[in-house]
């Protein structure tokens, strides 16, 4: 009776656990981020699905960016970075000792803000991610060069011309590529750091419709700057305000409905 | 005359001094050229490069000088760009900003003003006393490298500064390590600006010659070097030994001889400033 009990309790929780592992792919708890002695993240508790979209909004130094940039360690390279609290990927803390940063951000791919193409070929710049992981077998690079650039729907533009260097592409070209070379590594995790805001329009959206299309397969999340973006593309947003995750939910609640005053004059453009 | 006139007036005679400043430099170096070349071209034909040193002008040759120059511009280069780029690599790359680091710096920037006689006591007493190298060409090349080494750290470090923060970036963020991202992206696009900086230190080295007669260069070397241990000449010295003569006919060769050393750097100089240009055009 009793080691029933106890192997029902086992398997619930195992039951959970397998829950867990197919919704929840990224996690923050009560995540804080120094600089030295300036604190710029404090208690962000944030559970993001697997295979949405997530928007993290706020104005200018609010601590977005530096909170995206928790999930790849981006941050580290800044002098005097120190952070508390977990942050966790597939139920995994990130931080701790023997993590393989590398092997990390091979899960975790990540697109900036100015498109940063390599002064290389098209081809190499896709290939490079699987190069420095020592795979240069032409074929098995074709294929997945191919597929990463028809992923990115830049290919009808570059099929012919693979070879050509990467600047001489456009702005919003470029950023595809960049899109193109995250995907080849086969990352689960895309962070996007305001990646249109350097775009025109019609580059943007194209942007934007690639975003919904990867969300079958990646779980996204993604920094921006302008709300109709955040509300066209994602499925949750978090707003963040001197540091604090203000309001966290779904985008169309926090866009319609916002709990928070703060949250809801951001919005409205009465500041930020 | 008003006072537009007169600042006018003010404008012009500026100018034309300005011209005058810029143009006696160039009219130094031309008149310096056209003396040189009156000299020494009647001397300089294949039998002058070919020939071995001699009591008599009219049958001494550059060949032991010319070769133990690029011996030395050889062996030099070996030593000094691996040493040098790795420092300057370290430097920028690996090495944590502090005071220590700030220390470092002001050394470094300190050795490339020290003048070229204390590398040539350094290297007397480092490599041809301590290290029992002697007067030979290793000797030479490994001071004349210490003597670039700083002028190659700065062209390096300041080659990859100018690699944008953006292109590092990008190559960690795929999950390269910090190497793949130096050897892959770093230092290829730096490269051009490392090989300037590398050319013209390379350059200046050739043209050295006070340390290279302290550590027991010879004047008077009868035959070609064949190895790193050989004693040896170099065009520099060659020149000043023959300036030194009392007979015409040595004044000549050493003109004749200070155009083929002039040749050799100012075509290293261009081939620098050539790299340059061409990765301006890519840049752009």
């Amino acid at each position: 009776m009793i080691t029933s009990v106890i192997k029902e309790k086992k398997n619930s929780k195992g039951m959970q656990d397998k829950i867990k592992q197919n919704s929840i792919k990224l996690e923050s708890e009560n995540v804080g981020v120094f600089y030295g002695h300036k604190k710029v993240l404090q208690n962000v508790t944030m559970r993001i699905q697997a295979n949405t979209v997530t928007a993290l909004i706020g104005p200018s130094g609010c601590g977005k960016s530096t909170y995206l940039r928790l999930f790849n360690r981006m941050n580290d390279y800044i002098d005097n970075f120190r952070k508390e609290g977990d942050v966790i990927i597939d139920g995994n803390e990130i931080y701790k000792k023997g993590i393989e940063i590398e092997e990390l951000r091979k899960t975790v791919g990540m697109v900036f803000q100015k498109p940063n193409p390599f002064p290389k070929s098209i081809y190499e710049n896709v290939a490079y991610g699987l190069r420095i992981q020592g795979i240069n077998k032409k074929s098995a690079l074709d294929e997945i060069v191919e597929k990463s650039i028809k992923q990115a729907a830049l290919w009808d533009e570059v099929k012919d011309d693979l070879k050509k260097n990467a600047l001489t592409l456009s702005g919003g070209q470029q950023q595809r590529l960049c899109i193109a070379r995250t995907l080849a590594v086969q990352p689960s995790v895309i962070l996007m750091d305001e990646p249109a805001s350097a775009l025109d329009p019609i580059s943007t959206a194209r942007i934007e419709d690639l975003i919904y299309e990867l969300k079958q397969n990646y779980t996204i999340l993604i920094v921006t700057h302008n709300m109709q973006q955040a509300g066209r593309v994602s499925d949750h947003t978090g707003f963040f305000y001197l540091g604090e995750l203000v309001e966290f939910g779904d985008t169309r609640q926090i866009f319609t409905n916002p709990k928070s005053e703060k949250t809801e004059s951001y919005i409205s453009g009465r500041f930020g | 005359m008003n006072n537009a006139a007169k600042n006018k007036l003010k404008d012009n005679l500026l100018k034309y001094f300005g011209i005058l400043c810029t143009l006696s430099g160039l009219i130094a170096l031309a008149i310096f050229i056209i003396d040189i070349l009156m000299d020494g071209l009647q001397r300089l034909d294949w039998e002058f490069i070919t020939s071995l040193p001699s009591r008599f002008p009219e049958k001494a040759g550059i060949l032991t000088a010319w070769t133990g120059t690029v011996w030395v511009f050889c062996l030099t280069a070996l030593i000094a760009i691996p040493i040098g780029v790795a420092a300057g690599v370290y430097l920028e790359e690996y090495n944590k900003k502090g005071a220590l680091a700030n220390l470092l710096e002001i050394n470094i920037a300190n050795l490339a003003g020290v003048p070229s006689i204390i590398y040539g006591i350094l290297g007397l007493e480092i490599f041809v006393r301590i290290l029992n190298l002697g007067g030979s060409l290793l000797a030479g090349s490994f001071t004349l490298a210490l003597l670039i080494l700083p002028i190659i750290i700065v062209a390096t470090r300041e080659a990859i500064r100018t690699v944008p923060k953006t292109i590092k970036e990008a190559s960690f963020a795929l999950g390269a390590t910090k190497w793949q991202t130096i050897s892959r992206q770093v230092l290829p696009a730096s490269a051009s600006g490392i090989i300037t900086g590398v050319i013209l230190a390379l350059s200046r080295a050739v043209g050295e010659t006070a340390p290279l007669i302290v550590i027991g260069a010879l004047a008077y070397v009868p035959f070609v070097a064949k190895t790193p241990m050989d004693e040896f000449t170099i065009l520099p010295i060659q020149i000043f030994n023959w300036v030194s003569r009392p007979q015409h006919g040595f004044i000549i060769n050493a003109a004749a001889a200070i155009i083929v050393l002039l040749g050799f750097v100012f075509i290293m100089n261009g081939v620098a400033v050539y790299i340059r240009n061409k990765a301006q055009r890519k840049g752009q």
